[in-house]
């Protein structure tokens, strides 16, 4: 079973993130980045597959920064990366066409997206890759369970319901979190993974299909804030409860 | 402009987002409704009060939806009548074929719209960084757009009429709808408490839940959690709240350490009650609380909780 997992090195929205001066683009200094939350879940779920079943992994990840993405995805576990050294920022299809055009050589079974990145938010690559490939695929799964040459899947819908459905493959799932408890790997393991293969691909994609104009603050409704020192806030909650008959 | 909305149905029921696409299509021009299903005219009669046309695709294989079938019959249509726009709601269905249908289109996507502006050119408007950041992105038309629930609510009438597009799939689905499974019931129903103590990643650690336990019990309320708390297996599924877990509506929702992405929001916004305690004052979770504190969990749980139980 071979399974190429596509991984992003993304900031975490809840680090400090802001505008930058060209009010274009995101202004990420101060912000953490690490593994795209989602994908942390598809690649732990492909090395568990390859762990019971045999194969390979190979992780795929797109951006001038991303070694330390990649690199922790060698040291879960995963056997090879492709680095794609192109900064796409928001327009999904870029990325899409320059991962199609890496891997067009590569002979899987399936490949793997997280559902989103944490940063932009669009929940595309991964089918937009499908369409691109001529894939079956189905997005946000939350279990995978494989028969020879097909492979069962439950998919998140609303109200905590699932969808069950059968898909031949090669095929490309995206993966909800919370499908597994992806491992933790230590910073040694991440030096020893130092060993696994590498390779950069240099590619910029053809097509430009959607233009920033620009970026802004959410207008907010802002709560009423209640203010003091924790002695003065727990008071103030309190009479608020106590007004609407919460607490006696 | 030509808009095409394409409606959504489950369980029998009109998905009411449908008719939210209608109110966009609506705005931006002449609305047409496309229903795809076995036998949809119950659907159909309905759209038809919001939308100019209605577009019938039926056949015994779309019975259930698949992804692969609905960009089958949806490009035969939409090669036929060439929409400059369409849409699809931002749901776990519309979110999964609409990036597949919009390659094979050609057109450019953009998902999570919540407004479109068409004074400059074709610009639309959607989140980054889960709620922190807004977009506005200029798109060339045809284009395809998901939509978020809730960000056009009005619209106009119409009354519309009921079209059989006359389209068939052209081929069977590769993949094979198996059935739906019902979501897990535990033993407290979040849904019907009257009093939450909803705890997110701020919560920080599983050993970290007793403290929320103790203060749900001081206002004898329940304990649940946003996504990762229930991901990382701090508290069980059927304590999620948000559009892939529980609806709740409490008299009071406490939310401690949960950012306010939209996801979670949905679950909770029409709380009696909402206060969010949160250390970054830009967190959206103020933009729907109605009190806020900004602070830390670990000073101003504990600090209230000392308070309820000097009541007693
Ligand atoms: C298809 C789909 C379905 C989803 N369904 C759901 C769903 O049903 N429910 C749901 O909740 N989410 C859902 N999500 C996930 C959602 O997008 C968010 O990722 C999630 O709600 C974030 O949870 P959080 O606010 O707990 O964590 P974060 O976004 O990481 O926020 C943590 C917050 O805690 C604050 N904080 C940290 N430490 C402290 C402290 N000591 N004191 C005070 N504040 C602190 C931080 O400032 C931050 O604002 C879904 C996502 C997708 C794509
Ligand atoms: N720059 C990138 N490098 C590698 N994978 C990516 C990149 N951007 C997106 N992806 C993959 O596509 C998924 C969806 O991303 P998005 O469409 O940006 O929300 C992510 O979870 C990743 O698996």
């Amino acid at each position: 079973m071979k399974i190429i997992v596509l991984a992003k090195h993304a900031p975490d929205p809840q680090s400090e993130v802001g505008i930058a001066s060209d009010g274009k683009s995101l202004s990420l200094g101060t912000a953490v980045f690490d593994i795209n939350d989602w994908d942390r879940y598809a690649v732990e779920e492909a090395i568990r597959i390859k762990e019971k079943i045999g194969g390979e992994v190979l992780v795929v990840g797109v951006g001038k920064n991303c070694d330390d993405t990649l690199r922790k995805c060698l040291a879960m576990g995963a056997d090879r990366a492709i680095k794609i050294p192109f900064d796409g920022g928001i327009d999904a299809y870029q990325i899409a066409e320059v991962i199609a055009e890496a891997i067009k050589n590569e002979k899987f079974d399936m490949i793997f997206a997280g559902l989103m990145s944490q940063d932009v938010n669009n929940a595309l690559v991964g089918v937009l890759l499908a369409g691109m490939l001529n894939l079956p695929f189905a997005t946000a799964v939350t279990a995978i369970d494989i028969k020879d040459k097909t492979v069962r899947i439950k998919r998140e819908i609303e109200g905590g319901y699932q969808e069950e459905s059968e898909l031949p493959m090669p095929c490309l799932l995206t993966i909800q979190s919370g499908i597994n408890e992806p491992r933790y790997v230590s910073v040694m393991g991440i030096k020893k993974a130092k060993t696994k293969e590498m390779k950069e691909v240099k590619l910029e994609p053809k097509s430009k299909k959607v233009e920033v104009v620009k970026m802004y603050l959410p207008p907010v409704k802002k709560a009423e804030m209640i203010t003091g020192d924790p002695d003065q806030v727990a008071s103030k909650v309190i009479a608020i409860l106590k007004e609407r008959g919460l607490v006696g | 402009m030509k808009v095409f909305a394409i409606a959504e149905h489950r369980f029998g029921e009109l998905n009411p987002l449908s008719i939210e696409l209608l109110n966009l299509a609506n705005k931006l021009g002449e609305s047409n409704a496309v229903v795809i299903g076995k036998d949809v005219s119950k659907f159909a009669e309905e759209l038809a009060k919001f939308a100019e046309k209605v577009w019938k695709i039926e056949d015994a294989s779309l019975e259930n939806y698949t992804p692969d079938l609905y960009v089958d019959v949806l490009l035969q249509l939409i090669n036929r009548e060439k929409p400059d726009v369409v849409l699809v709601g931002n749901t776990a269905q519309g979110v999964e074929f609409a990036p597949y249908l919009a390659v094979k289109l050609g057109y450019p996507i953009v998902t999570d719209v919540v407004a479109v502006n068409t004074a400059n050119g074709f610009v639309v408007s959607r989140y980054v960084m889960q709620g922190k950041i807004m977009v506005d992105l200029k798109v060339s038309t045809p284009c395809v757009l998901t939509i978020r629930q809730g960000a056009f609510k009005e619209g106009a009438q119409k009354s519309g009429k009921v079209l059989d597009a006359g389209i068939k799939p052209s081929k069977p689905s590769a993949r094979k709808f198996i059935g739906y499974v019902q979501p897990e019931v535990g033993e407290v129903d979040i849904s019907k408490a009257e009093i939450i103590v909803a705890v997110g990643r701020g919560i920080e650690d599983a050993a970290n839940i007793p403290l929320a336990e103790e203060l749900a019990q001081a206002l004898g309320g329940v304990v649940a959690g946003s996504r990762p708390v229930i991901d990382s297996g701090w508290l069980p599924k059927d304590r999620q709240v948000g559009i892939s877990g529980k609806i709740v509506k409490p008299k009071l929702y406490l939310a401690l350490g949960i950012s306010g992405a939209f996801q979670h929001v949905m679950g909770m916004k029409d709380s009696e009650l909402i206060i969010a305690v949160n250390k970054d004052p830009e967190a959206p979770i103020f933009g729907v609380a109605h009190y806020g504190i900004v602070g830390n969990i670990f000073d101003v749980v504990p600090t209230l909780l000392d308070k309820l139980k000097a009541k007693k």
